[in-house]
């Protein structure tokens, strides 16, 4: 017998009508009192080893054993002791704080002087005292986190599954959140936190890294980290354009990856290489390198086998687009009314020719709403939004030839196959004949499509989904790119590569727009704004917003730490 | 085994539904709006009654006989005389969908009545394309023939015409107006689309919002899963029916002649088995539009087409007949008919009843099986 609470023997899931295993041979012991981090992109099989443990899924083979018990044969003692919030948090939204609260307390046996207590207890835990009556679903993501840990709390769980409770929520109420788990831990609480971002794995104590079903690693982050300890690198101080930098920096053969951060970029070398000799990089005569804290998703990158180059097929493909350095992206006081709730709320900036401009903020913020303001999806309340000077609100569909969108949701056709989505999203822009043939077939090539030509989109990877929906955006060669959230959830070698192939495009002339509430997506950024309750609260490049927030506690802020003090710094947002 | 039912977190999440239903403003609108609406559609937009057919008249003689035929016939309440100058006139209008039919005087008329020994006849042509409405005028016509027969006879002091005369009368619907039956037909409707649409979206909603999660995690069991389910819903539509049976009674004037009780016992059977199937389809679909469009194909239009609340079951091929027996509604439809119409005919009752409580079993029986506590 071990002293784990939870330990997981050689178990895997296979779906009905599935030939891909979610889990596959995955053996893992949860210590009590610990936060055990459950880390890994969308389809990692995250979500279904929390279920198993929740005994809502039955395991194709292999045991899970709780404390002793079988998560499916003793599922009614089980859940007298597991507390679950499932993603999206599974609270009413039609129901009040209090209400929700009053069920979960009702279904976990919570009554009498032991249901005062715990409420109270649990309002100032969350404090949401102040919100009791209000409808679930008309608080911030933020408190909806809070609610649905709260309900989860009731009946004094000793085992916590939390699955992505910090997707999309704003840092502040991330980092409370991770302080009222911290909290819980010390109350002897063994708490499973699933996530896709990888930042989050650095804070718990102890990690199952998954990827494709498979467990990578298993143990304390810091433990993975190390492994390429002195191996990060930065390069500051350059002079020259850094993504071209960064281009020839990925081909060398030391460098398994890099990154631009800011106005640096940033390298991890292969295990036992020598440095790069910067006069050979070109840095430019300032340059310096210097050894900077490995962070857990290099090592995953690692673990993965790499980064995949830096050389894009796709910007390769692409004409250069002529013009100057002006501006070809403006809004102008735009706001956007939904009754009296201002989604965009005076919003100016304007983006030049071939460069790369972020929209930062938490789900709600209002990036959304401004991005399809900026296409043309939706009508302005007041002011004005032009691309490549033409008002959207009068010639949308002549501007938006101009564009390549992206959304948020991955919009293809599921019933289509891949080839004929393709055929069909470049007819839409206007290619037929010869030249959409042969626009159709660049894309297969440099995408590598050509297996899954005849399958639906529906049951392809994120990674090649992704793939796909950049594809269809580009087609037509437009000068400008919309993407909307474009990164969320895939794995960090898909994400390097989509940014590569951005980085490409942008070197070519393309100017780009992107949307994320990934902080450290942001860097790769020329401009951002902070989007918070759809006021910009700040803009400028990425080192410009950290410097603000430099103190001598801390010299070499993150972008979530300038988010934070940022907000903070804001009035009235006291009731975010 | 644990007990199936803990009271308090039945009452739970039944309050819980009930705060939803009262929250919602699209269930306001099916379970009270909606149903008013089709009671005033149903009682004044479908009209089975055919008041002042338009029928054409050709007196081809004109003595005072025929005159007071014709006197007659303008006289009488369901048909609106067109007289026209010969046959070919009234052909064209009929063709034309002018009159519905016409009747003919003939020449002789006159002559052959005198006659002792004689037959006088009129003829009655009828558009045989509305086979109803022609069977309509055909029996208008007869009926204000014979009367004029017997009134003759009368003011001659002669014995009347011997002729085997069809009395025909409506019992239960003594009017014989439509309305009397159709609007407790129509509650069937109603009864069924907020027993079945409304439930097919509740289950399939809490998948789609990912609330069912939290609550399969928690520990809740599958009896009380179904019966938060089920009673909120139960209570919204047992009041629907007695607020369509007030509106009815009230407003629409039909006469209700059975018991309050046995329409409230006859009315929770079919509603349980509505809302057993309704539940039945949630859960088997999980997403809120595919199981309304199972429960509009599965319960609404069986309802409406083959019930026998419009369409006569009697008219239809025998196969859709041996069909109609599979419906719950069906057996709804007669027993409401008749509590409104003839009041507690125990037979009819009876036997509606045990099917329904069949059915009732049935659906809910099928939900709680396909009920799992699991995600797969």
């Amino acid at each position: 017998m071990s002293d784990a609470l939870v330990s997981i023997a050689s178990i895997s899931k296979i779906f009905k009508g599935s030939q891909q295993a979610a889990l596959e041979n995955i053996s893992a012991e949860l210590l009590p009192g610990r936060i055990t981090g459950l880390v890994g992109p969308d389809g990692a099989g995250k979500t279904t080893l929390i279920r198993l443990m929740a005994g809502l899924l039955v395991p194709s083979s292999g045991k899970i054993s709780i404390a002793g018990l079988d998560p499916i044969q003793d599922a009614t003692k089980l859940r007298e002791f597991v507390g679950y919030m499932p993603q999206k948090f599974g609270l009413y939204e039609d129901l009040s704080v209090q209400e929700n609260l009053e069920l979960h307390a009702d279904l976990r046996n919570v009554i009498g002087a032991e249901r005062t207590t715990t409420f109270q207890r649990l309002m100032e835990f969350t404090d949401l005292t102040q919100f009791r009556s209000r409808m679930a679903g008309k608080l911030s993501g933020g408190m909806k986190q809070k609610l649905g840990l709260a309900c989860a709390l009731l009946g004094k769980p000793r085992l916590l599954l939390l699955d992505e409770p910090g997707v999309g929520v704003d840092p502040i109420s991330r980092r409370e959140l991770w302080k009222m788990v911290h909290e819980l831990i010390t109350q002897g609480i063994t708490v499973v936190w699933s996530t896709a971002y990888l930042d989050e794995a650095e804070l718990c104590q102890e990690v199952l890294l998954m990827n494709d079903g498979k467990l990578i690693f298993n143990g304390d982050p810091a433990q993975m980290t190390s492994r390429i300890l002195d191996r990060s690198l930065q390069i500051r101080g350059i002079s020259g354009n850094r993504r071209q930098l960064l281009e020839r920096a990925l081909r060398r053969p030391e460098v398994m990856d890099g990154v631009i951060q800011g106005r640096n970029v940033r390298l991890v070398l292969r295990s036992g290489a020598a440095r790069p000799n910067l006069q050979e990089l070109d840095a430019g005569k300032a340059a310096e390198l210097i050894t900077v804290a490995p962070r857990f998703e290099d090592a995953f990158i690692e673990a993965l086998g790499g980064g995949p180059g830096g050389d894009s097929v796709l910007a390769q493909q692409m004409r250069p687009i002529p013009g100057d350095h002006e501006t070809v992206v403006e809004a102008v006081d735009l706001t956007k009314m939904f009754g009296d709730f201002a989604a965009t709320d005076h919003v100016n900036f304007a983006v030049k020719r071939g460069e790369i401009f972020g929209l930062l903020g938490p789900n709600g913020a209002g990036k959304s709403t401004t991005f399809r303001m900026m296409c043309g999806l939706i009508a302005p309340t007041s002011g004005t939004a032009r691309v490549m000077g033409i008002d959207l609100k009068t010639s949308a569909s002549q501007a938006r030839q101009q564009l390549g969108y992206m959304a948020q949701k991955f919009s293809l056709y599921g019933g289509l196959s891949v080839q004929q989505n393709l055929k069909f999203f470049s007819g839409i822009y206007g290619l037929k004949g010869e030249e959409q043939k042969k626009v159709v077939n660049g894309m297969i090539d440099v995408f590598k499509l050509h297996p899954y030509l005849d399958t639906a989109p529906d049951t392809l990877s994120l990674g090649f989904k992704q793939r796909l929906a950049l594809a269809c955006a580009v087609m037509h060669a437009p000068p400008i790119l919309f993407l909307d959230e474009p990164t969320s959830g895939v794995d960090p070698v898909t994400r390097r590569e989509f940014w590569t192939h951005i980085n490409g495009l942008v070197e070519k002339g393309v100017t780009v727009m992107v949307t994320t509430h990934f902080m450290d997506e942001a860097e790769y950024c020329d401009r951002i704004a902070l989007v918070l309750h759809g006021k910009i609260i700040a803009a400028g490049t990425p080192d410009q917003l950290k410097e603000q927030v430099v103190t001598p506690q801390n010299p070499d802020p993150s972008m979530e730490d300038a988010f934070i003090t940022l907000v903070q710094g804001q009035p009235n947002q006291a009731a975010a | 085994m644990r007990n199936p039912i803990c009271w308090r977190r039945l009452r739970a999440l039944c309050r819980k539904e009930t705060l939803q239903i009262l929250r919602d403003p699209s269930s306001h609108i099916i379970a009270f709006l909606l149903p008013i609406l089709l009671l005033f559609i149903f009682g004044y937009g479908v009209n089975l009654d055919s008041t002042a057919l338009r029928v054409g008249l050709v007196l081809e003689d004109t003595g005072p006989e025929a005159r007071h035929f014709a006197e007659n016939l303008y006289g009488s309440p369901y048909l609106q005389i067109t007289t026209g100058l010969n046959r070919q006139q009234m052909e064209q209008a009929m063709t034309a969908g002018m009159v519905k039919g016409y009747v003919v005087v003939p020449i002789d008329f006159g002559e052959k009545l005198k006659r002792p020994n004689d037959l006088a006849s009129v003829f009655v042509i009828t558009d045989g394309a509305e086979p109803n409405t022609a069977s309509f005028v055909e029996n208008y016509v007869r009926g204000v023939w014979s009367d004029w027969l017997q009134q003759r006879a009368a003011e001659h002091g002669e014995a009347p015409p011997v002729e085997i005369s069809i009395d025909s009368r409506f019992w239960f619907n003594a009017s014989a107006e439509s309305r009397n039956y159709i609007i407790p037909g129509s509650i069937t409707i109603i009864m069924t689309v907020i027993g079945t649409l409304l439930t097919s979206l509740v289950v399939a909603r809490e998948w789609e919002r990912g609330t069912m999660e939290a609550l399969l995690a928690s520990p809740m069991t599958r009896t009380e899963l179904l019966l938060s389910k089920l009673l909120p819903y139960y209570v919204l539509g047992i009041t629907s029916l007695f607020l369509c049976v007030a509106v009815s009674v009230w407003f629409l004037a039909v006469p209700f002649r059975g018991s309050l009780l046995v329409l409230w016992g006859i009315g929770t059977l079919f509603l349980a088995s509505s809302l057993g199937l309704g539940l039945l389809l949630s859960t088997l679909l999980r997403n809120q539009f595919n199981a309304a469009q199972a429960a509009l194909n599965a319960a609404f239009l069986p309802a409406l087409m083959l019930s026998g609340f419009v369409y006569e079951i009697r008219s239809m091929p025998t196969v859709i007949q041996a069909f109609t027996y599979l419906i719950p509604a069906r057996y709804f439809v007669t027993a409401i008919q008749t509590i409104f119409q003839a009041g507690n005919v125990w037979p009819i009752i009876v036997s509606s009843g045990l099917f329904l409580l069949l059915a009732s079993v049935f659906f809910i029986g099928l939900a709680a099986l396909k009920t799992r506590r699991r995600l797969d």
